[in-house]
């Protein structure tokens, strides 16, 4: 820190600009540490630089990272892919490949721990440092149980012999709200569930009573009751050990309940650093602001477009002389070209942000100042296509499914397969999408969803039920040929844009190949590439580049301009931003929206993330192990959710406004999703849910008993529940 | 877990009783013993020859499928029938099964462990001298042909005894029949297995040394290893313990059956050191026009890979528990 203090007030021209700002070194002024009292840090980090070598020259991941953690506290990380949050996290623990060359400081207690060899700090490692990984299945060994790891850890660190250091194990999973943890300790990894994995990995990490927990990504691949659950956890965690948590994560919602102070990474670098609410109301630094704008949020009340950050992080390999945010902010001047802004605090602000225009940036804006609430271009809602503007019932359907089912034979025997259960992974839907219409499927991961589009794309007409697409019954279309005319009106972009475009064809090729599938001429091909590639927003000339060259959220256009090739009706979207960053994804959602009006289509839009489907879709369907729970216009939806399964999905998803978060009440869901071979009778969701918990043995009784069946309770809004009842969770 | 081998070794049993037989069917009917009487001098007469082929249970005036029946209730008597001059196919047998024990057993223990240990830290240590060299080493040795390994190293046995002024280290034989009394002969055996040894040794590390690299090189950027680690296990111990432990899984069925093929599969080595085992076996009694050996060998090779099977699946769900139900 002393550093960048010299070296911001050292050259003359630093005075121009910067005049009257307090460089940020006694984190003390800070109002998280007046919380604290007089605490000395436990952690502490300055000046922090990583870099790797690499062919094209050493790529600097981390670029002056300084930070500090009190006793007891808790510190989000929060930064896109690459912007260097996880690689100073590993920094601390010291496990970085060699190859990396660390510079700076990292002390604990005051004790430095950067060039500690290997013995010294696994002393630190485990005990005083612990980790929560991200992917729990790989992050545990698939060979040994779930008890073997957790005893190793602890005896690693503890004089405790065998039995002893099962006994902990056992309390240590009791802990975490594995059920059955006698039983379960034996358990491999590949016998738990994701969100159990993850319990798991966090009583490895409390085994030793650590002084910090550093928790990398610790919910991303989980859905969001898990998410919920396993956050519930962590807290928990805390309470017993005491301990700090350093949370890293790319999802502002969940630090937004769960943290005490946040520090926003970019390009290697903290960009913005405070107490939560401090950061996330009054935000003083172009990028966070824009990552706060990009957010589609679950509390929406009326629709508007995302602001999207444009462009894409710097490379770290040749970073540009300024600001590694100029290319992408909308309120960049001559300096910041000219040089990179060190973080510090303006007159004014409570916390410390790195812009050159931080002084300007203030809450309401006024005079000579900026109101970041509109320093970026709200893109204007696209225009309603006429078919949008007329009632919903003149409307005709493009797809109706009545009654869909999907049954897998469950089977073993080598030889002589014989049956010996079934997986009921669609079961029974009904669905209904009108012209200029989109409608959301929402559920968790293993609930039929992408079943279910299979069953539709198929156009067999699944194995009992129908599909009726354009009118036209799908089992009634005999031939190939009359098959093929329908898929043209329908088409699918994916889930992941690496692995859905052909690596070794070039984009104009792959945009090309539907059209010469129906017969498309040459010419007229040729004439339409480059109008695709500019529906997207790309650049037409780049139509003989390869899909490498393009970044996650290009390539997603280009499979978006790919399935608009033959300017289909009906356009199926399975999950198609969520391998995408929040400020990338924000563009994405913003061109399909537009493209929809523009074009008058419909989507079928699948995804997991509530907020998304919040944003995009106007009528929404909740499906659960293969059913259909709830169903309705979405305004009605999230504002009245009415089947349990629905309020709980709702209150789980982590919104990115402090306040309101820690103010929430979380209905939390027990265990994980049934398994679709293994249906409880009656009500499908009843051993989940928590409804059913507080009904009389009578009513009971009934959940167990009946299947229930979508119901009417307003127009347009069905729930599948014996005692719907609405309930507002956001 | 009991079912579930059994029904492996039922399986198993099933493809050594194709195996073989369809093995005594092609040796029956393709070589032709009468050849090596004829060739005999003086030679027998024909009826003298006929009797004989008969005796041996070759005679191809008799249906193949009678001779294979024959065969078949010999065996389960215990008896692999004659061999092309008259002595025991089982005594045979005996006597070839333990020369190449003798020859194998050391070389596939360090080879097999050498190759596992030598891939590994080449992984460890990508790119970096020790990599390097045995990665050029390793190919070297598989692109050369056993017989010029084998040669080589006599040369060099032979410079040594020179340097030495006795001879230290034997080139050919198992050992030398004159001597008597357990220390002289058992020093005599360890004399003669030194170059064999080492030849079958160099081969099987350089083997396994590269299948073993590639596995440890996944399993080095994996999130377990780094997890073990963030617990505060010291690096050479995550290494060991979580990685090697796991790496090692992969290569186990192809240790497994190229230790237990090599009993059949070591035929230039054994010749060239004039080691009398299962591999020359195989070669002389083709040559030989030898049906009964032949089809002895066969027996064992299929036997052999039954082994193997049951071998790696045992090892394999001993170490890997995602295998054991099911």
């Amino acid at each position: 820190m002393s550093t960048a203090s010299s070296r911001a007030g050292g050259t003359p021209q630093d005075s121009t600009t910067e005049e009257g700002l307090t460089p940020v070194i006694e984190t003390s002024k800070e109002p998280a540490a007046d919380r604290h009292g007089g605490v000395p840090p436990l952690l502490e980090v300055s000046d922090l630089h990583v870099s790797f070598p690499s062919e094209a020259g050493p790529v600097k991941a981390v670029r002056g990272v300084s930070y500090s953690v009190r006793p007891g506290e808790v510190l989000g990380i929060v930064g896109e892919s690459g912007s260097g949050k996880s690689v100073s996290s590993m920094a601390v623990l010291g496990l970085l490949p060699d190859s990396a060359d660390v510079r700076g400081s990292i002390r604990m207690d005051g004790r430095e721990l950067l060039g500690l060899n290997d013995a010294k700090m696994s002393k630190i490692r485990g005990k005083d440092i612990a980790m929560v990984f991200q992917d729990p299945l790989s992050a545990l060994t698939p060979v040994y149980s779930i008890g073997t790891q957790i005893i190793e850890a602890i005896q690693v660190h503890q004089d405790l012999d065998k039995v002893k250091a099962r006994t902990r194990a056992i309390e240590l999973l009791d802990l975490v709200g594995i059920p059955d943890p006698h039983q379960r300790v034996d358990a491999f990894p590949h016998e738990f569930s994701g969100g159990m994995r993850q319990r798991a990995m966090i009583a490895m990490a409390i085994a030793n009573d650590p002084k910090i927990i550093i928790a990398d990504e610790p919910t991303t691949a989980l859905d969001v009751t898990i998410q919920a659950q396993v956050l519930e956890v962590l807290k928990k965690a805390q309470d017993v050990t005491g301990a700090a948590i350093v949370m890293i994560t790319h999802d502002l919602g969940v630090i937004a309940g769960f943290a005490d102070r946040v520090m926003v990474m970019y390009a290697g670098r903290p960009v913005e650093n405070g107490p939560v609410d401090e950061v996330y109301y009054r935000p003083r630094m172009p990028y966070t602001i824009g990552l706060l704008g990009s957010i589609p949020r679950v509390d929406a009340d009326e629709r508007r477009a995302l602001t999207p950050i444009d462009g894409t992080p710097p490379s770290m390999v040749a970073l540009p002389k300024g600001c590694p945010f100029e290319a992408r902010c909308p309120i960049a001047i001559d300096v910041c070209r000219e040089r990179e802004p060190e973080l510090l605090t303006a007159p004014g602000a409570n916390h410390p942000s790195a812009c050159h225009r931080s002084r300007e940036l203030a809450e309401g804006g006024g005079e000579g100042l900026l109101d970041p609430a509109t320093i970026y271009p709200i893109p204007p809602l696209p225009e309603a296509h006429e078919i949008e503007r007329l009632p919903r019932e003149e409307r005709t359907a493009v797809l109706e499914v009545d009654n869909l089912v999907k049954h897998f034979p469950l089977l073993k025997g080598a030889v002589f397969k014989r049956k010996i259960g079934t997986v009921k992974a669609v079961d029974g839907i009904t669905l209904e999408i009108k012209e200029g219409e989109t409608l959301g499927l929402v559920g968790e991961s293993g609930c039929g969803k992408t079943t279910t589009l299979l069953e539709i794309m198929d156009l067999t007409g699944g194995q009992a039920g129908s599909v009726t697409v354009f009118g036209k019954d799908v089992r009634e279309v005999k031939g190939a040929k009359a098959r093929k005319a329908l898929r043209r009106d329908m088409q699918i972009v994916f889930q992941d844009p690496m692995a859905s475009l052909d690596a070794r064809m070039p984009i104009g090729d792959i945009l090309a190949e539907p059209l010469k599938t129906h017969g498309w001429d040459r010419a007229r091909t040729d004439a339409r590439i480059p109008e695709l590639l500019e529906l997207v927003g790309l650049n037409p000339d780049h139509s003989d580049r390869f899909p490498q060259e393009f970044s996650g959220g290009q390539r997603q256009r280009i499979s978006i301009a790919r399935a608009l090739a033959l300017e289909p009706k009906l356009v199926v979207l399975d999950e198609p931003v969520s391998a995408l960053d929040v400020s990338i994804q924000a563009g994405v959602l913003n061109l399909l929206d537009e493209l929809k009006s523009r074009m008058g289509l419909s989507y079928l839009f699948v995804a997991h993330d509530l907020s998304v489907v919040r944003h995009i879709a106007d009528r929404i369907a909740v499906m659960y192990l293969g059913r259909i729970v709830e169903l309705g216009e979405t305004r009605s939806v999230f504002h009245e959710p009415s089947h349990p399964y629905t309020q709980a999905l709702l209150s789980a998803v982590p919104l990115p406004d402090p306040q309101k978060e820690r103010a929430r009440e979380r209905i939390l869901l027990t265990g994980d999703l049934p398994s679709p071979a293994n249906v409880p009778s009656g009500c499908r969701f009843r051993n989940r849910c928590p409804k059913y918990l507080q009904l009389n043995p009578g009513e009971q009784q009934r959940c167990e008993s009946e299947d229930p069946q979508l119901h009417t309770l307003a127009p347009d809004h069905t729930a599948a529940c014996h005692f719907a009842e609405a309930l507002a969770v956001v | 877990m009991g079912r579930y081998m059994l029904r492996r070794l039922a399986n198993y049993l099933i493809l050594v009783i194709v195996a073989t037989s369809l093995a005594y069917f092609l040796a029956a009917l393709s070589l032709n013993p009468r050849a090596n009487f004829e060739a005999q001098k003086p030679r027998p007469t024909t009826a003298q020859i006929d009797a004989t082929l008969k005796t041996y249970n070759l005679d191809p005036e008799t249906p193949v499928v009678v001779r294979y029946a024959r065969w078949v209730d010999g065996i389960a008597h215990g008896n692999l029938g004659l061999d092309i001059k008259g002595g025991s196919v089982a005594d045979d047998f005996g006597r070839k099964v333990g020369v190449s024990i003798r020859l194998l057993v050391i070389a596939t223990i360090i080879g097999s462990i050498g190759g596992v240990l030598v891939g590994a830290y080449g992984a460890i240590k990508q790119y970096r001298f020790f990599d390097r060299w045995t990665t050029l080493a390793s190919f070297f040795l598989l692109a050369m042909p056993v017989f010029v390994v084998a040669i080589a190293l006599q040369m060099f046995a032979v410079n040594i005894n020179d340097a030495a002024g006795s001879t230290v280290i034997q080139y050919i034989g198992e050992y030398n029949p004159t001597l008597s009394g357990f220390w002289p002969v058992l020093i005599s055996r360890l004399q003669h297995l030194i170059l064999p040894t080492i030849t079958l040794t160099l081969f099987q590390i350089a083997q396994y040394s590269r299948y073993q690299r590639n596995t440890m090189l996944d399993v080095l950027g994996s999130d377990f290893l780094r997890t073990a680690r963030a617990k505060g296990l010291r690096r050479r111990t995550a290494l060991m313990k979580h990685g090697l432990r796991t790496a090692i899984l992969p290569i186990v069925p192809l240790l497994v059956y190229n230790i237990v093929l090599l009993f059949t599969g070591a035929t230039f080595t054994e010749t060239i050191f004039g080691w009398h085992g299962m591999g020359e076996w195989l070669v002389l009694s083709i040559t030989t026009n030898d049906v009964n050996s032949v089809a002895a060998v066969s027996l064992f090779t299929a036997a052999v890979v039954l082994v193997a099977g049951l071998l790696s699946d045992l090892i394999y769900s001993a170490l890997d528990p995602r295998v054991r139900f099911s």
